[in-house]
Formats: structure tokens, sequence, C-alpha cells
């Protein structure tokens, strides 16, 4: 598999487009292909190693969720993002496909609190259970109090 | 003629303009004014003593013997939270040989009479550092050791750092540092067997040293 295949296999067969450079390869996708693309990817171009998964608070224009699958053995890069629109929080969930997106989902939702629908497991990760609010979005005060220890 | 610059005013502080100052006003951590159980029930009996004549010839020794004893052999539970511990480590290690003036890190608390708290105190150990602190047997002593602990550090303005240990438990020495060098922290240390020299039966603690160096 190289760069030049994967980009051709991705146009062709999922008709999404496809960003101009290489490492990674950047596709924009809509959240409804979200894990069938991701499906693609895994078996089509091999990508089998679930980097890691984030997201980004675009304020008025809704998040954007961003997942870097890698295919290790001819050293392919993918960068898959999708827009979720504006004040949306949902999402496809990629355990299913990828185990390794467990964790990285559940960070996610503790972080931004985006729903992942079909994760197995969606609580927080590294804050408190109790804890109020998603401290990484762009609306969240960092001088929240939390009595008692503030 | 010569035309001299302006010279630059330079505003009086004002108290009420620091913010944090006042925030640590109002949430630091006291200690409780009726002391701890240990040191008021020594107290009853040495007033007992006391007020037989020429009892005080007995306790003012028994006092300064007992206080003695206190600061030559204070155990400090480890709670290594961040990188100070490693500074701390080093103090407990060889070369600062801290073992000298009768400290042994040992890792129960329900043995200890001083806590280290070296590091960031996030707001989800809180509960952990409180119930820990509360092991400890009276008369205790805590030790806030760099600026993380002291303040919250360059971490103060995250949103899941506590601004300070004082806000969780009532302190005694503060030591700066970013992390404090083995030295800050032996003076730190010794301060606190300075404070702990004058200690005072009520479980009130001693006015905090003026020696600054």
């Amino acid at each position: 598999m190289t760069y030049e295949r994967a980009r051709l296999l991705l146009s062709q067969l999922t008709g999404l487009t496809v960003g101009e450079g290489t490492t990674p390869l950047v596709v924009h996708v809509p959240v409804e292909q979200w894990a069938s693309v991701a499906a693609f990817a895994k078996e089509t171009i091999g990508c089998e190693f679930f980097s890691f998964s984030t997201a980004v608070d675009w304020k008025t224009d809704g998040f954007e969720v961003v997942a870097w699958i890698d295919n290790l053995a001819s050293n392919v890069s993918l960068l898959m993002k999708t827009k979720l629109g504006a004040g949306l929080t949902s999402c496809p969930s990629l355990v299913g496909i990828f185990r390794g997106a467990d964790w990285m989902e559940r960070e996610c939702y503790d972080m931004f609190g985006i729903h992942f629908n079909g994760h197995p497991d969606l609580r927080r990760i590294l804050l408190p259970d109790d804890w109020e609010g998603h401290p990484l979005l762009k609306s969240y005060a960092v001088d929240t109090p939390h009595p008692p220890y503030r | 003629m010569e035309i001299k610059p302006p010279i630059p005013q330079i505003p009086v502080p004002v108290w009420k303009n620091f913010k944090d100052l006042q925030e640590w006003e109002t949430y630091h951590q006291r200690r409780p004014e009726s002391g701890d159980k240990v040191s008021s029930l020594f107290e009853k009996v040495t007033e007992g003593v006391h007020a037989f004549p020429g009892g005080f010839a007995v306790t003012t020794p028994v006092d300064s013997f007992l206080n003695w004893a206190r600061k030559s052999s204070v155990w400090p539970v480890s709670f290594g939270l961040a990188c100070c511990a490693i500074e701390m480590m080093a103090t407990f290690a060889s070369r600062f040989d801290v073992e000298r003036l009768g400290m042994v890190p040992w890792a129960s608390p329900r043995h200890s009479d001083l806590m280290i708290v070296s590091g960031t105190l996030t707001i989800k150990m809180a509960p952990m550092l409180k119930r820990i602190y509360d092991q400890m047997p009276d008369p205790k002593w805590a030790l806030s050791m760099g600026s993380c602990a002291n303040s919250g550090g360059p971490f103060r303005n995250g949103y899941h750092v506590v601004k300070g240990v004082d806000r969780v438990i009532p302190v005694d020495v503060y030591v700066p540092g970013c992390p404090p060098p083995p030295e800050s922290l032996l003076n730190g240390l010794l301060l606190l067997q300075e404070q702990i020299a004058h200690f005072r039966r009520t479980g009130q603690r001693a006015a905090p040293s003026s020696k600054v160096d």
C-alpha cells in the first residue's frame, strides 16, 4: 500500500475528497459515514493501528472529532476528521472497529462532553465522577470553584 | 537647559488589588482552636501537677524535655506527588542525611509526626491527602514543599489543581522553590524543629519563625 494507492482507493470507492498532502492523508468525513469509512480504511487500506482520537471545539461551528490511524506495515497514515455540526454532541463510536478507541473516546467524552453512540462504557476516565462540566470546552471557566477544596 | 526625563510614578500597592492574597486569607485552613487530643489530655494532667505547690518545678522541665524529644524524632510520612518528591528523596538519602536530625522517612501515616506534601495536589487527590493527614496521630505537623503545594504554582490557573495544600490541611512550614533543592527542604525542616521546640501544651503552635535565610 502506498499513499497514491490509498488516495485513489479513498476517493474512488468512498467518494470523499482527500487532502493534497501526504503523511498523513487527511480525509474529511461526514458524520454518517464516520464508522463506515473507518472500517473501510481498516480493511482495504490496512490501517489497523488506532493511534489517537480527540476533538476540537470550534465554538459556534460546533465540534470536530479527529482520529489518526496507521498502516504500520507500509507506513501509511490516515487522519480522519468529521464535523458534528453546530450544537451537536453526538458521534458514532469506533470501538467496534478499533478496540484501542475505547479509552480515547472516554477521554474525549470527559474533556469535551461528546457522546459516542455505541460505546460500551462511556463514563469519565480522568476526572472524578462527580465533576461538573467538561474542562476543555472553550466555554468552560477555568476558575470554576470545586468545593470543598476549590 | 537640561531636559530631564519624567520620573515614572510607581503606584503604591493596594491590598485589595491582590486577589490571590485575599483568597489565601479566605480559604486557608487554620489549626483547630481546641488543640489536638493528646495535647489536651496532657494539658489536664500538667495543670493538675501545676496546682500543687512547687509543681511548676516539675512541669516546666518535663514540658521542655518532651518538646526536645518531639523535635529530635520527627518521622515524616512519604507523600510524594510529583517531581518535588525526587528532591525529597535526595534529602533523605545519604548525602544530605536527615537521619542525623532524627528523621526517618516512614511509609505509614499512623507512625508519623510530619507530612511533607511534595508536589501538585489535584482536586481528585485532595480527599486522599486529607484522609492520610487525619490518620496521623496527634500532635502532627505539615510541611508544604514547592510552589505547587504552596499555591498551585505554574498550574494555579488550571482547572484541576488545588490552589495550595493549605486549603485542605493546616500547614506549618512553606518551602519555596520549583522544585526546592535539598538544602531548602533541609532549612525548612530545621525551621520546623524550631517551631516544635516551642510547642505549647494547649495544642497551639508557636508563632512562625521570622528567620529568613
